[in-house]
């Protein structure tokens, strides 16, 4: 136990990211992620990085792109309301091939919404969330542990695929304390010749852009940027798989939703129903591979989402709509119950044919 | 064990204030005192003294608290009804401060009654499985800036060393040579040391002054 600490989520990511080597962090406050920036803040003079609280969201983020620019590990966080903020500068980012983590510990929206915790911004998170065609590299922990391990990883394959990456958590996930082990870590090194160093009049200097003249250079920036996407798509899916060796019906769930499903499937199975889940660690790149070969297997699908019903449609999406899916939610800022999970999964096991 | 009148924990944020505040304030009542429990927390979002609010009102123990805790209101508020616990000299008051001086700063207000009553102990609540508080040096950093913003030298140390559910008695043992270190760089006594009560006789067999702790948080998960 001993090398063990008690965390907040949100200390634990920004532990996990000065430990994976980011030496930035730009941020404004906002309910529930400030512990990032009050830890940050404690941090960074220690270990000789930078904390800044800058006048805004925008500006946070537009300082993020200015330290990718060359080369170094960068962070910001904030909660909903600031991630739609910073979009303008995410798309900028991504437009720019620029590798940094964004944070969002989401609340209940929309508009102001509340503080409480949430899954709302699904959409905006696995769709790119701003302007133009681009994807975010986006992990969704379910654990203070995984906050860590997935900071860390999220560090590394925007690097090596060049790309904004984002963590995608809830304010329970921030606000809950957990025993975690701050190792595993591992800092990849990939290559940066594209980063704003200094030439040293030796060589060609670099550009960090998003502008295009000439319509027939943007396209190419894009086809290109999409070829990086589809080894992402193929090469960086993650997922958990619970009990569905012998599942009729599959939960896809991802963070805090898991935690609750868990106990639901429990309950589930001490009533004789075969239930197992899909846990999504990756939402972009959607885990489609697995869902697509449960739906062969079981007859029926409930997804449970703190939103309206987001992830649903990528479960349909991954598993051509095969199988019946019912949905059991809660939103602005309501957790479901794994009794009301429990139901939804009861409810599924009456549907859909035997194989 | 014995309290003066008004009873306040504050310390570094999540070294596990709110809990110890409902424990005592539970076993104070079951030693028929006439407690009232208060909320000066103006920094977490969640995991507050009103997620007991049930147990708390069963057990016959009014709880002073903002109207808008654990509710979408984003603010720092603090309930007017806080005066009556400097001003009713009747009855016990634990008083519950948010974490950090930041949280601290909002017992500056009340700090120039208590002290003049005099019939109070300032508890530093510390944990030292907590990432920023390890040691006594980074222990007292925290103490130190919490007296400069509340205004209340603290009289007292309690050792809430844990790793949430993972605690053995072991760690909680071992984590005695850190209160002590802190006690001896501080003047102050350790008061007590808190402990999981499936864990605190044995924790008892070795420490004086073991408070068992009942896990207040509600969770919808189990692992």
């Amino acid at each position: 136990m001993a090398d063990k600490v008690l965390m907040k989520g949100n200390e634990a990511i920004a532990e996990a990211a000065i430990m994976a080597g980011c030496k930035f962090y730009f941020g404004y406050p906002i309910t529930p992620q400030t512990e990032v920036a009050a830890y940050m803040a404690k941090r960074m003079p220690k270990i000789g990085g930078t904390f800044l609280q800058a006048e805004s969201e925008i500006a946070a983020i537009n300082m993020c792109i200015g330290v990718a620019s060359t080369g170094k590990r960068v962070m910001t966080s904030s909660s909903s309301p600031g991630i739609s903020l910073k979009e303008e500068g995410i798309s900028y980012m991504a437009g720019c091939d620029l590798p940094a983590l964004i944070v969002n510990v989401e609340r209940g929206g929309p508009g102001l919404g509340g503080i409480q915790p949430s899954q709302s911004d699904y959409f905006q998170a696995t769709r790119g969330g701003g302007h133009g065609d681009y994807h975010l590299f986006v992990v969704a922990p379910a654990s203070v542990q995984e906050m860590v391990s997935l900071t860390a990883h999220a560090f590394n394959v925007a690097e090596k695929y060049r790309v904004p990456a984002m963590l995608l958590a809830d304010g329970t996930l921030g606000q809950m304390m957990e025993p975690v082990s701050i190792e595993g870590i591992t800092v990849e090194d990939h290559d940066k010749s594209w980063a704003l160093t200094g030439t040293d009049c030796k060589r060609k200097h670099n550009i960090i852009n998003s502008l295009s003249l000439l319509p027939e250079e943007l396209e190419q920036w894009n086809l290109e940027r999409y070829k990086r996407y589809e080894k992402i798509e193929e090469n960086e899916p993650m997922w958990e798989e619970y009990m569905m060796d012998d599942a009729d019906v599959c939960v896809v769930a991802f963070g805090i939703a898991s935690r609750v499903s868990r106990n639901a499937i429990k309950a589930a199975r001490a009533q004789g129903i075969k239930v197992g889940m899909i846990r999504p660690i990756t939402l972009w790149p959607f885990p489609k591979k697995p869902l697509l070969a449960a739906a062969d297997k079981v007859k029926s699908f409930v997804t449970v989402e703190l939103n309206m019903g987001q992830m649903v449609e990528d479960v349909e999406l991954a598993t051509r709509c095969k199988r019946p899916i019912l949905m059991a939610n809660r939103v602005g800022g309501c957790i479901p119950t794994p009794e009301q999970v429990l139901a939804q999964i009861v409810e599924a096991n009456k549907l859909g044919g035997a194989q | 064990m014995d309290f003066k009148r008004l009873v306040l924990f504050a310390g570094h944020y999540g070294s596990g204030k709110t809990n110890i505040a409902v424990n005592i304030a539970l076993d104070l009542k079951k030693e028929g005192k006439n407690v009232v429990i208060a909320d000066l927390d103006i920094v977490n979002p969640y995991y507050r003294t009103k997620d007991s609010e049930a147990e708390l009102a069963a057990a016959g123990i009014p709880l002073i608290s903002s109207e808008y805790a654990n509710s979408n209101v984003d603010v720092p508020a603090l309930p007017q009804e806080l005066y009556s616990l400097v001003d009713q000299k009747d009855r016990c008051g634990i008083i519950d401060i948010g974490g950090d001086d930041r949280g601290a700063l909002a017992l500056g207000r009340y700090a120039p009654f208590i002290r003049e009553e005099n019939n109070y102990e300032m508890l530093l609540v510390i944990n030292k499985f907590r990432p920023l508080t390890p040691d006594a040096a980074s222990t007292i950093e925290v103490m130190r800036e919490i007296e400069l913003a509340g205004g209340i030298p603290f009289t007292g140390i309690v050792n809430n060393s844990n790793l949430g559910r993972e605690t053995t008695a072991e760690d909680v043992i071992a984590s005695n040579a850190y209160a002590q270190e802190l006690s001896a760089a501080t003047g102050l006594p350790v008061r007590m040391t808190t402990a999981w009560d499936t864990i605190a006789d044995e924790v008892a067999k070795v420490l004086p002054n073991v408070v068992p702790l009942h896990l207040q948080n509600k969770r919808l998960w189990n692992d």
